[in-house]
């Protein structure tokens, strides 16, 4: 590899290749192996070491102090057929798609939309893209008090048109329309500044040729923008569901509130106990360090399965 | 071209929708003002308030005679400023070996470090939790700064940045001059991948000033955590927050974000586009 003297060598002709170091063996490389190893002992530390320990956790009994008991499969049983688990899984989907849905189809109008405005364009990118650097505990205190049962905005605008009021958060919907309005704010801009990047790839010349076509703007829409977008749309999806799915600080601070037993609890009639949650209260709160291995292990499982799912489903559309 | 779409009756039609999302976007901030200017029985009062109060001062008082605000704010702020210095030094000098140079195991490792990527955060949090124990961590900052070290989110984005922007004759006319490894990364890379740095230290600042879930478990003293996790004990557990405190609290605790937000905002939004369509 090294045997041609690189200075016999025309300078474009190196240039070509990326930058070989002269010299033989792994030893004559170790400053780039130094350059590269602090990520991956820290990984080793806490990521690799980590997980392997939480895969071997979940076969054992552990409340942290004591020692460990071999429990098999006993805790991946418990965990088949324990409800809680099983709800959490059904809040943590109910609260993603009340989120997930409106967010998308906002994200996307608002994009077409800047796409179109030119003026101003930056201006609104700005204050479209500040709620998802604002922190959830400040955000989740925030919508806290808009969705306050007594004289919260919200249920003072209902009284304001004449409706009743809604103890939105102390019932099983209300709380996970909270949580979604919540989520929805944070991410919409965030989501309509990247379907922004997708439009701004489509070539011009794909919208003249519709409009001599004929094509208004709902058929140019939905022949030309969507297929267009569905890379985008991919990559949104993905990354909602991966985020989506492992929601916790959203409803832990909300509901904190209205928690009597424990602040992971989710609200009354743990209607908002997500997955995480779930994690976190039988780990901290019950020091179940076996049990919370193999529910954080269940939660991967349901997170990988559900991320597949949606890659399919939008895929498939677009082989049609 | 550019002047004739924004203009007409349909410009006006879209840009009110535009801003109407705009006052959607900001309306909770807006909210958390008013809160903060007004005492607890008047915000739970109908109909609601509109307009800022008198009372930021008082809530003010209360809020440092019940949280040590700035003792937090410190905190926050050396996890989030040693974190960014580490990251965008780890981060830049690993990346700049994966993108200039080859060596065994080149493939491998890069391929590695993504697969690492996909790990969700709680797989590893009890273990994590156990180790840093063992350690002495628990309760201090180190347990907040040290894993957050170095991100093979980081790697992998300046990696992509240095493939194109430190061009190979750069590289080849710096080691003709005899420059070795390290002087080649900080006076041939460095400079040309600052605004890649700027998008990488902003980012990473915003994220360890917001982070919450790990720093509620491992910052096990209430009196010594970060502002995020004051803020939430501040939020009470018994249903009687004093919501005007709260809100001058989560108000201060937004202004160090803004300005790092306000100063890199250009940076980011356009970056994050690219970043997706790639």
């Amino acid at each position: 590899m090294a045997t041609a003297p690189l200075l016999e060598q025309p300078p474009t002709a190196v240039a070509e290749a990326p930058t070989v170091h002269p010299g033989k063996g792994i030893l004559s490389h170790w400053r780039l192996y130094a350059a590269i190893s602090p990520f991956y002992l820290l990984f080793l530390c806490f990521g690799l070491i980590p997980v392997g320990f939480s895969l071997y956790l979940s076969f054992h009994r552990w409340d942290g102090l004591g020692s460990m008991e071999w429990a098999g499969l006993s805790q991946y049983q418990y965990l088949l057929g324990d409800s809680d688990f099983w709800s959490s899984i059904g809040n943590t989907i109910i609260i993603w798609a009340l989120a997930t849905f409106p967010m998308i189809f906002l994200a996307m109008v608002t994009a077409v939309m800047l796409n179109s405005a030119v003026r101003f364009k930056n201006v609104y990118r700005f204050a479209y893209f500040l709620p998802n650097v604002t922190s959830i505990v400040a955000v989740a205190i925030i919508f806290g008090s808009v969705f306050s049962t007594n004289f919260g905005l919200m249920n003072a605008l209902l009284q304001a048109v004449g409706l009743d009021q809604v103890a939105w958060l102390n019932t099983p919907w209300g709380i996970k329309v909270a949580i979604a309005t919540l989520m929805t704010w944070q991410w919409t801009g965030y989501n309509a500044i990247i379907f922004l990047a997708g439009l701004q790839t489509v070539p011009t010349e794909l919208y003249e040729a519709a409009r001599v076509d004929g094509a208004g703007p709902v058929q140019t829409f939905f022949r030309i923008t969507l297929p267009m977008l569905r890379p985008t749309l991919l990559f949104v999806l993905v990354v909602s569901t991966v985020t989506g799915l492992q929601s916790f600080a959203e409803p832990q601070v909300l509901l904190q509130t209205t928690a009597n037993e424990s602040t992971y609890s989710g609200g009354p009639d743990h209607a908002g106990r997500t997955m995480v949650l779930y994690f976190f209260q039988q780990t901290f709160d019950n020091n179940d360090f076996g049990y919370g291995a193999a529910v954080a292990w269940g939660i991967f499982l349901v997170v990988v399965l559900f991320s597949i799912i949606n890659w399919r489903l939008v895929q498939r559309r677009g082989e049609e | 071209m550019a002047s004739i779409k924004g203009s007409g009756r349909r410009g006006i039609a879209l840009h009110t929708v535009l801003v109407i999302g705009l006052l959607l976007s900001a309306f909770p901030f807006y909210w958390a003002v008013i809160m903060s200017t007004h005492t607890s029985t008047e915000i739970f009062s109908y109909p609601p308030k509109l307009v800022p109060g008198s009372h930021f001062l008082e809530n003010l008082r209360h809020l440092f005679d019940n949280i040590d605000f700035f003792g937090s704010m410190f905190n926050s702020l050396l996890v989030a400023v040693s974190v960014t210095v580490l990251v965008l030094f780890f981060d830049s000098l690993a990346a700049f070996v994966f993108a200039k140079f080859q060596f065994p195991g080149r493939r491998v490792l890069f391929a590695l470090m993504m697969a690492i990527f996909m790990v969700p955060a709680q797989l590893a949090a009890i273990p994590q939790f156990v180790i840093m124990a063992k350690l002495g961590w628990i309760g201090t900052m180190t347990a907040l700064i040290v894993p957050a070290a170095a991100n093979a989110f980081g790697i992998f984005w300046m990696r992509q940045y240095m493939k194109s922007a430190i061009h190979d004759e750069l590289m080849d006319a710096s080691r003709l001059d005899g420059a070795g490894f390290m002087r080649q990364y900080w006076h041939v890379a460095l400079p040309v991948v600052r605004p890649g740095l700027a998008f990488l230290g902003i980012f990473t600042f915003m994220g360890q000033w917001n982070d919450y879930a790990w720093p509620l478990i491992a910052l096990t003293n209430p009196d010594n955590v970060t502002l995020q996790v004051a803020l939430s004990q501040l939020n009470g557990t018994h249903g009687t927050t004093d919501y005007g405190m709260v809100m001058t609290g989560a108000l201060l605790a937004l202004v160090p974000l803004l300005i790092v937000f306000a100063i890199g905002a250009r940076q980011i939004i356009g970056d994050l586009g690219k970043g997706a369509i790639r």
